[in-house]
């Protein structure tokens, strides 16, 4: 194939006691979007890494136009003309954009000292190229939002003059709008020739940005398709390598919602939410959306009492709330799970028991305050038997679990305080197809206890999905109320971004 | 961002308002504060610390740590002292000291970059290490009566300076322009900032640390070096306990412990702050041991400014997203 600018042959790679890919073959030919798809664990980042030089090859080949070639490191990688937009952001807070961007390439003048005025020139030239000439160089990236940070990592790669791109996940800290952006942005390179290989979960981008997919499955290369000779449900089915209906699951036949369970009136938070009014009932899952920095996530923080509010009042079951601190939300009765597992929401060096108890340790204490280890561990086996965790044992350490198993624990764990409302932020960031619809359905299963949801997410078909309600966040105040008839792409994404004004008033 | 707001965001610019604030109360409070004798003297005194602050500030922006920087200092003294007195001729003694201080940050950055050892500890055990073979060596008896020659190197005024003013002034020049310009010595920032990232940008991150290990031993050996020549006679006790003086100099100056932040000059005034703040409790007959009570409470405050300062610029999700300094 003369059209081939990149070609996998028969790679494979093996970590001790795993074989991260196993005979791949892949094939990228010049001037495509090429999606890579499969669920956690299926070689998808080891093949990237691999071809960005990080990860070296046990076995097989890489040919780039036409030549093999074979990498020491990612500079390697990128002189040869492969630059990898790296998932975990791989900039530095401290640093100014024109820093990151040009991370050990600056231009320098004599005694190689750094020439400031063409690094922050070069800098403007790239940013421009991008439409994003509103970014000031010198700007330190801790001070911009994940949507900029996001750029800056795209034009760092670009900075090296790729022929070939490979993007992993780039969109899982953005907003539907801020995606759309990017995929324009992705165009963009596609229209100059160059060739992108893109990750993601989210299997409807690939149907709006890629030409071709390429799915992987534990290690081995399950099939190539045209995009559009295909639909969601074939990667699905090959992904999985079962069939799954829908993700989202039905709701529960007869389940009603009840009395209102919770209830903000007028409740605010200098600086990031005012105004708001909020109902949620009982066994209700109630989408809240909005972009990210809309107030979303702050308000959430705020019922749960990690930044607690400053003005309005909150009810839970009629009674009035005064959560100053987390410790007081939790013996309410309201659970938070943070959209930041790793660095938030879990003990990733301890074991999956360890985790399961931590926020409610009390109730596992004699009556003098030592731990009973034999009802920890029972806790802990029947939460992996309910919760479907996928894990050798209760002894496992969290690290090595699946990012869908840890959310699963954490999910799990925040179930076993018993909870009359429960905040989830971002459930499925980063979780894969099979574990979102596990999540999902514990989701509605707390539901159908009679548990109230509040589901904070940026994933669209995520909360259209499984939530009854919808409430939409714009610029710190709730842009609009949508029931679950109403509830539409065009309207959320409408009252998010302002396009769409409506006040429907809450009936208190 | 215009630049007061940049201005005022540094760390430095709140250290240099305090050292001002210090600088011209002092002036009203005591009739000769203001004088060349005292600023000479005041210079002097911050000198030695400050050659060291240069090593230590580019080590911690790197993420690193160093508590055997008073150990080499006081091991160098006594390694140029004894060989001299074994009849080695200067320049040789000296080439000899610079090399053990090499040497001993060689160590130090393989063991934490390579073996990855935790730096506290590392340098911890060489803090021990060297000191323990300082007195083993001398059975703890100072070295009195040194080469003229050698003394020179401590002692020589030129234009009325000290040399080791002169010393200290030109390394933090030097220091502060490669840090803020230089390509290879920015390579730091990225390392502190985020380790991850800079070895994803093809930074040789081991190599670097190793690299900044060895420069804060090789100023920690000018240092004791140019300390001995200065007292004429190497103690055994030299630079005990300093290695803290430096490191709350540089952290006062700006850079943390995470590592990704300090400038050179800022911890230059870090340490002119402490300096400044014994030379004044002195003038105005504090009892000395009040001194570190001081120093502790200006640390804190600084800290707290700034801290505070951050807090409220970052307010909101801005804050909480940041990607925080280095995965442990």
């Amino acid at each position: 194939m003369a059209n081939a600018i990149l070609e996998v042959r028969g790679v494979t790679k093996t970590f001790p006691g795993v074989k991260a890919l196993d005979d791949v073959t892949f094939l990228l030919e010049r001037g495509t979007v090429h999606a890579l798809v499969g669920e956690n664990g299926a070689g998808k980042s080891t093949l990237m890494l691999t071809l960005g030089g990080v990860y070296k090859p046990d076995s097989g080949s890489i040919l780039l136009e036409g030549q093999p070639v074979s990498f020491e490191s990612s500079s390697d990688a990128n002189r040869a003309g492969i630059s990898v937009v790296y998932q975990e952001l791989s900039l530095v807070p401290n640093l100014s954009v024109a820093e990151n961007i040009f991370a050990r390439r600056q231009p320098t003048r004599a005694l190689n000292l750094i020439h400031w005025d063409r690094l922050y020139r070069d800098t403007r030239e790239l940013l421009a190229r991008f439409g994003s000439e509103h970014i000031d160089p010198r700007t330190p990236v801790g001070e911009l939002s994940m949507a900029r940070r996001q750029v800056v990592e795209i034009l760092k790669a670009m900075s090296v003059g790729p022929k070939i791109l490979i993007l992993d996940e780039p969109t899982s800290s953005l907003t539907d709008v801020e995606a759309r952006e990017l995929f324009a942005n992705i165009r963009k390179l596609k229209a100059e020739g160059i060739s992108i290989i893109y990750i993601s979960h989210h299997l409807s981008e690939i149907f709006e940005i890629a030409d071709k997919v390429t799915v992987l499955r534990d290690g081995r290369h399950v099939c190539d398709a045209e995009v559009d000779q295909i639909n969601e449900e074939f990667l699905v089915a090959n992904m999985v390598g079962r069939k799954i209906g829908n993700i989202y699951g039905e709701r529960a036949a007869g389940a009603q919602a009840g009395e209102v369970l919770f209830e903000a009136r007028d409740v605010g938070r200098k600086g990031n939410f005012q105004g708001v009014n909020l109902r949620v009932l009982r066994g209700e899952i109630v989408g809240l959306a909005g972009l990210v920095g809309s107030g979303r996530t702050e308000l959430g923080r705020a019922i749960f009492g990690a930044e607690p509010a400053d003005s309005g009042e909150m009810y839970l079951k009629g009674r009035r709330l005064a959560i100053r601190s987390t410790r007081q939300a939790i013996q309410k009765g309201i659970g938070y799970l943070t959209e930041d597992r790793k660095s938030h929401g879990l003990y990733l060096d301890f074991d999956i028991k360890d985790n399961l108890v931590a926020n409610h340790l009390r109730d596992f204490c004699s009556r003098v305050g030592f731990l009973k280890r034999g009802k920890i561990e029972e806790f802990a086996r029947g939460s992996v038997r309910d919760f479907r965790i996928v894990t050798p044992g209760i002894n496992q350490i969290l690290s090595n679990l699946s990012g869908g198993n840890q959310q699963k624990v954490l999910v799990s764990a925040w179930f076993g305080i018993r909870p009359d409302l429960l905040i989830v932020d971002e459930p499925t960031r980063g979780v894969d197809v099979g574990a979102r619809s596990d999540i999902y359905k514990l989701l509605r299963s707390f539901a159908a206890r009679g548990i109230g949801i509040l589901l904070i997410s940026s994933d669209l078909p995520e909360i259209l999905g499984i939530s009854d309600r919808v409430y939409v966040m714009r610029e710190g105040r709730i842009a609009g109320e949508l029931s679950r008839g109403e509830a539409s792409e065009e309207n959320v994404i409408g009252l998010a971004a302002g396009v769409l004004t409506r006040t429907k008033e809450l009936s208190i | 961002m215009n630049f007061f707001q940049r201005l005022v965001r540094q760390r430095e610019f709140v250290i240099f308002i305090i050292v001002l604030a210090v600088v011209v109360a002092m002036s009203f409070a005591s009739p000769i504060f203001l004088t060349e004798g005292n600023i000479l003297a005041l210079l002097l005194s911050l000198s030695i610390q400050s050659v060291m602050a240069v090593g230590m500030v580019n080590l911690m922006v790197g993420g690193g740590f160093d508590m055997s920087v008073g150990s080499i200092l006081g091991f160098t003294g006594i390694i140029v002292a004894m060989i001299m007195k074994a009849g080695v001729p200067t320049p040789l003694a000296v080439a000899i000291g610079l090399l053990a201080g090499v040497a001993i940050g060689l160590w130090n950055g393989i063991v934490v970059a390579k073996l990855k050892i935790n730096p506290f500890v590392t340098t911890l055990a060489s803090l021990s290490i060297f000191r323990g073979l300082t007195f083993a060596l001398t059975s703890g008896r100072n070295i009195a009566e040194l080469p003229k020659a050698f003394k020179a190197i401590g002692q020589t005024r030129v234009a009325g300076i000290q040399l080791p003013i002169i010393y200290a002034l030109v390394l933090v020049v030097i220091g502060d322009i490669v840090m803020r310009n230089a390509r290879f010595f920015r390579q730091n920032y990225y390392i502190g900032g985020n380790e991850k990232a800079a070895r994803l940008s093809g930074i040789n991150v081991d190599g670097m640390t190793i690299f900044n290990y060895m420069l804060t031993g090789v100023l920690a050996a000018f240092a004791g070096i140019v300390f001995t020549a200065r007292m004429g006679a190497a103690s055994c006790q030299a630079g005990t306990g300093w290695e803290l003086g430096v490191i709350t100099a540089v952290i006062l100056g700006g850079a943390s412990l995470r590592g990704g932040s300090g400038t050179v000059f800022g911890s230059f005034l870090g340490v002119f702050l402490m300096a400044l703040i014994s030379t004044s409790l002195t003038l105005l007959n504090v009892d000395v041991y009040w001194q570190q009570f001081v120093v502790g409470v200006v640390l804190i405050a600084a800290v707290l400014i700034d801290t505070l300062g951050s807090v409220r610029s970052a307010a909101g999700p801005a804050k909480k997203q940041a990607i925080g300094g280095k995965a442990a």
